[in-house]
């Protein structure tokens, strides 16, 4: 596993039922695009993280298949609409195989 | 050559600008090419009409590390009719992909952000996928002072 990976996520803790919510994540990351050459002129291998996947009290929320074209530090912004409180679930794929994963509860009243 | 003239010079200048800017057009041609196809795969060769998608992106990029791209979708987010994915291309990187979105009818709402890396001035491209089967699309021209990718 990658060392000093963080996730960060912005969410408010509270909302009203049937609201839609802003949802801000970002994580810390390389994202070697494997376009970059080193001073001895060979390639740098690509290393990035290529998914994100969220989810709601178990169900697929949203998710985004990231290219080496996103910046590094990989920050993604969306919405979802909520019906009862609970759990959102965050999980980053990295291309050496590790798995990084967050959590955020919401209260909705 | 014998000795330079000021016409010989100004001619083999002109020559090479000209070879120069050729080129710079092939490889454009080439990834656009690239960018048709690799559209195309996630159509499936359907059609695609314009409307319905918003795509923000600043028109200048002084950074081209660190471009804000935001895309919203006018649609219902039902089980019936939702916006099932959106895909951002470019046709002026060494490769077409940028992000894919994908949302469902939790989601509420038709929207993301995220920030790229453009290599050059090029346009920005996104593509929704209805649930219906249908395409949408919307397109930004963005003028990169540095390019991004490492370059």
């Amino acid at each position: 596993m990658a060392e000093g990976v963080k996730s960060r996520i912005k969410i408010p803790k509270e909302a009203r039922k049937g609201e839609v919510i802003q949802i801000k994540t970002l994580i810390s990351h390389i994202m070697e695009s494997g376009q970059r050459k080193d001073a001895a002129g060979k390639l740098i291998p690509r290393h990035i993280i290529n998914k994100l996947a969220v989810t709601f009290n178990g169900a697929p929320l949203f998710s985004a298949d990231i290219a080496p074209a996103v910046s590094s530090n990989p920050y993604l912004e969306f919405s979802a609409r909520v019906e009862e409180s609970g759990t959102f679930k965050f999980t980053w794929v990295d291309d050496d195989g590790s798995v990084y994963s967050d959590e955020q509860a919401i209260t909705v009243t | 050559m014998g000795h330079l003239t000021r016409r010989g010079v100004i001619g083999a200048a002109a020559q090479g600008a000209a070879i120069l800017s050729l080129t710079s057009v092939r490889n454009a041609i080439a990834a656009t090419d690239d960018t048709a196809k690799y559209i195309a795969e996630f159509t499936g060769g359907k059609a695609i009409k314009t409307g319905r998608v918003n795509l923000s992106i600043p028109e200048l990029a002084e950074n081209g590390n660190m471009v804000p791209v935001s895309v919203v979708v006018d649609s219902p987010m039902t089980k019936d009719a939702y916006v099932k994915s959106v895909l951002l291309a470019a046709d002026g990187n060494p490769m077409p992909s940028l992000i894919t979105f994908n949302f469902s009818p939790m989601s509420g709402k038709a929207q993301a952000a995220a920030r790229i890396r453009l290599a050059q001035t090029q346009n920005v491209i996104a593509i929704a996928a209805m649930s219906d089967g249908s395409f949408f699309t919307d397109r930004k021209t963005v003028k990169v002072t540095i390019g991004g990718c490492g370059g």
